[in-house]
């Protein structure tokens, strides 16, 4: 599970960054390794072969052969490629330089999110942009399809077309902008049916909505776990009608996202925005130095924080580290944490977003590394009495054997808590003790109790 | 349906996934012999079809030690291509089968956002309707926007009676009331959808494992079949999918969909390796009529285009 670009590219950085100088030989091996991690991070072959050509042709320079840290030249060239080819630093906004009302056409194959993303946008225009945003639907393929739209714009309070059976999508586009300038709007949102790449007819048909509508934006739907096939959706769609924005959905799951190098490189338009989840409020700009940071396994520490913030009540977060502070922190903290993480979602996802664990990746998959722990403990947590979690002392024998029996698990399981959480204290006390001053002085080596820590 | 209408329909729609990958290997093969060069070509072919580069490159080790510095037809080549993935393939290629027993076989479909989840109920629940059985449908997706009304209209086309709730209603206790209700009138099958969601979210996927516990206060041993729908143009982020939907829900089948497009769909090879799941089915188009039994060896002379 772990075998991801993240992972391998930490590896054999690792051993570049052990050695010396490095040859010509040492360049190719590690771009060897570039080379099949990235294919199993789904960037598609042609794009890859591309991208490793422009990478050797640069750390085959004297400048990185001759370096003190070879390793860490190729690591940034590598990253810089990347994110250039990515599109470059900084997020691409959406062109809105046309005369009213400004048409957006959204394309892309059967389940990418069209419809979902064109609610997404349509609020993020109406409330961010301050725009006069209509909803149309001309997917006449997939049942029930318009009025999805038509729901999902009554969530993000913004209008739709009446739906008309029996028109064609031509007809429902110009319907549409007939609308858009008889009633005022500023941009209208048109979301098209899902259609295969190889399907003329219907790419056929999707051509003419454009030739009918000359959109500011034509933007190309993809789901961030697409393969291979990626390359292909892009060119068709290209040659058909001229792509000039992607949006990547589902970049909140756990695919690499190789899609997103491969789609740039394949129709040369920039990603935009990326969406991130169920809610209408998911749609973000594109970042490519973060996706890059995320490809490489250099983390991606601003998603994590995001997440974080996302999920954790900032107010619950504060009183804790206060308390922790003070060293009163207890056991029922403890499980008021154990609630947080689990909201975070996969551990293994929360680790992958810290810069160099890739490498820990594969240890801690051995561990068997699964919130079946943390519930376990939240388990144990919650069998005891208030008065034992907020002094664990007590705990003894029978109240030990009690705790077990009331949360299905072991005297052994429920020790091990109480010894973890001892531990915990410990360093807690200590971090005080050292102080801000003393942490930089000393490193968090200074933390670690001198007892085994042991998780399981 | 005819088994020869079937296979030749499975080819059509599996033809225009190896176009590419076929013209790709004529290339090579008639080119020159079968040297380091060629065989690096074929391979990336092959992870050019999302195979993979680990099943890549235990295909081409086959090859290399057979066939190497040989001269090979470029038919001989797909042959044994085709020949090498079957094998991987055949022994998860198990029809999905109903226990006549169960009143209802309950069938529980998930997946991850647009992979064909709705769409496949309603092929699943007319290929059952033509073999005189009497499915009930749950529009188990009480989150996304209409998505209980395109289930309704599969219901509609099919004939068969769709149980829906109003929105945000709770799926699990939609699904009880659903079996309960199917148990009555002792129905062939009950078909449950269920919102599509991204296997690395806990909660979701807490949700889906409620959904089952919830089933077995009625029938110990429901959901009796759990598919999981996989779109054919994902790529390595499939084994992941599958691997947690196996583990949080055991998931017993494999369905895959969009087969008909340009994504060649190599992903279910790595699939069969890793997991040995069974695949069921496989959607080639958007009509009632378009899921067709998965056949291991059809599956992999389309792949690579020896006919």
């Amino acid at each position: 599970m772990f075998d991801t670009l993240s992972g391998k590219l930490t590896t054999v950085f690792d051993r570049l960054r052990g050695r010396g100088a490095l040859d010509a030989a040492d360049v190719a091996e590690a771009l060897r390794e570039v080379r099949l991690a990235m294919l199993d991070a789904d960037v598609a072959l042609p794009v890859v072969k591309d991208f490793i050509a422009a990478v050797r042709e640069r750390a085959a320079t004297a400048e990185v052969m001759d370096s003190v840290t070879p390793g860490q030249q190729v690591i940034k060239i590598v990253n810089d490629a990347l994110v250039e080819q990515l599109g470059g630093a900084g997020a691409v906004p959406l062109n809105l330089n046309a005369p009213a009302p400004i048409p957006i056409l959204m394309v892309g194959l059967q389940g990418s999110g069209k419809t979902t993303t064109s609610g997404k946008l349509a609020l993020r225009l109406a409330r961010r942009d301050r725009r006069r945003v209509l909803l149309a639907s001309l997917d006449t393929q997939r049942p029930a399809a318009q009025l999805q739209l038509a729901q999902l714009a009554t969530q993000a309070g913004v209008p739709s077309l009446p739906i008309v059976a029996g028109e064609t999508p031509v007809q429902i586009a110009r319907r549409a902008l007939d609308a858009g300038r008889r009633e005022g709007f500023d941009i209208v949102v048109l979301d098209t049916a899902g259609r295969l790449s190889i399907d003329q007819t219907l790419m056929d048909e999707v051509r003419q909505v454009r030739e009918a509508t000359s959109p500011a934006e034509t933007l190309l739907v993809v789901d961030a776990m697409t393969g291979q096939d990626a390359v292909n959706t892009a060119r068709a769609f290209n040659e058909a009608v001229g792509v000039t924005g992607i949006v990547l959905t589902r970049m909140d799951g756990d695919a690499r996202g190789g899609a997103a190098l491969s789609m740039r490189a394949i129709t040369g338009a920039p990603v935009k925005l990326t969406g991130s989840g169920e809610k209408l409020e998911a749609l973000e700009d594109f970042h490519p130095e973060r996706v890059a940071g995320r490809i490489l396994g250099l983390g991606d520490v601003v998603s994590l924080v995001e997440k974080a913030a996302e999920t954790i009540d900032e107010e619950e977060a504060e009183e804790l580290a206060a308390k922790m502070m003070k060293g009163r922190f207890t056991l029922e903290d403890y499980a008021k944490q154990l609630k947080q993480i689990n909201k975070m979602g996969s551990l293994s996802g929360i680790l992958g977003m810290l810069p160099g664990i890739g490498k820990l990746k594969d240890q801690l998959d051995g561990a068997n590394l699964d919130k079946t722990l943390l519930n376990r403990q939240a388990a144990i947590i919650g069998s005891m009495t208030r008065k034992e979690r907020t002094a664990p002392d007590i705990i003894k024998a029978s109240r030990k054997k009690r705790i077990a029996a009331g949360s299905g698990t072991s005297v052994q399981d429920v020790n091990k808590l109480l010894r973890q959480f001892d531990d915990m204290a410990v360093m807690m006390k200590r971090m005080n003790k050292l102080g801000q001053k003393g942490l930089m002085r000393h490193g968090l080596g200074a933390l670690m109790p001198g007892r085994r820590q042991s998780w399981h | 349906m005819a088994l020869g209408g079937f296979f030749s329909r499975l080819k059509e729609g599996l033809s225009r996934s190896t176009e590419k990958l076929t013209s790709g290997l004529a290339a090579v093969v008639t080119r020159r012999k079968l040297d380091d060069a060629a065989l690096e070509e074929l391979e990336e072919l092959l992870i050019g079809a999302d195979l993979g580069t680990a099943v890549a490159a235990r295909v081409i080790a086959a090859f290399r030690r057979t066939r190497f510095g040989r001269d090979v037809s470029d038919q001989e080549v797909k042959e044994a291509l085709a020949e090498e993935i079957a094998v991987i393939l055949a022994p998860v290629a198990r029809p999905l089968v109903l226990d006549p027993a169960r009143r209802p076989h309950v069938v529980l479909v998930a997946g991850v956002n647009g992979t064909g989840k709705t769409t496949t109920i309603g092929k699943l629940a007319l290929a059952w309707r033509e073999q005189g059985l009497r499915p009930v449908l749950v529009a188990g997706d009480t989150f996304r926007a209409a998505a209980v009304e395109q289930l309704q209209i599969w219901g509609e086309r099919t004939g068969a009676p769709v149980i829906a709730g109003p929105p945000n209603t709770d799926a699990a206790g939609l699904a009880f009331d659903a079996l309960t209700r199917a148990r009555a009138e002792a129905a062939d099958v009950l078909l449950i959808d269920t919102a599509g969601r991204l296997h690395n979210k806990s909660a979701l996927m807490q949700e889906l494992q409620k959904i089952i516990r919830v089933l077995r206060k009625q029938d110990g041993d429901a959901p009796h079949s759990v598919l999981l729908v996989l779109d054919a143009t994902t790529g390595q982020n499939a084994i992941e999918q599958v691997r947690v939907f196996k583990e949080m829900v055991d998931v017993s089948g494999l369905i895959v969909t969009k087969l008909d497009g340009s994504a060649r769909g190599g992903i279910v090879v790595a699939l069969a390796e890793t997991f040995g799941l069974s695949i069921h089915a496989v959607g080639v188009g958007e009509r009632a009529t378009d899921l067709r039994p998965f056949d291991a060896g059809d599956f992999a002379r389309g792949l690579v285009g020896a006919s």
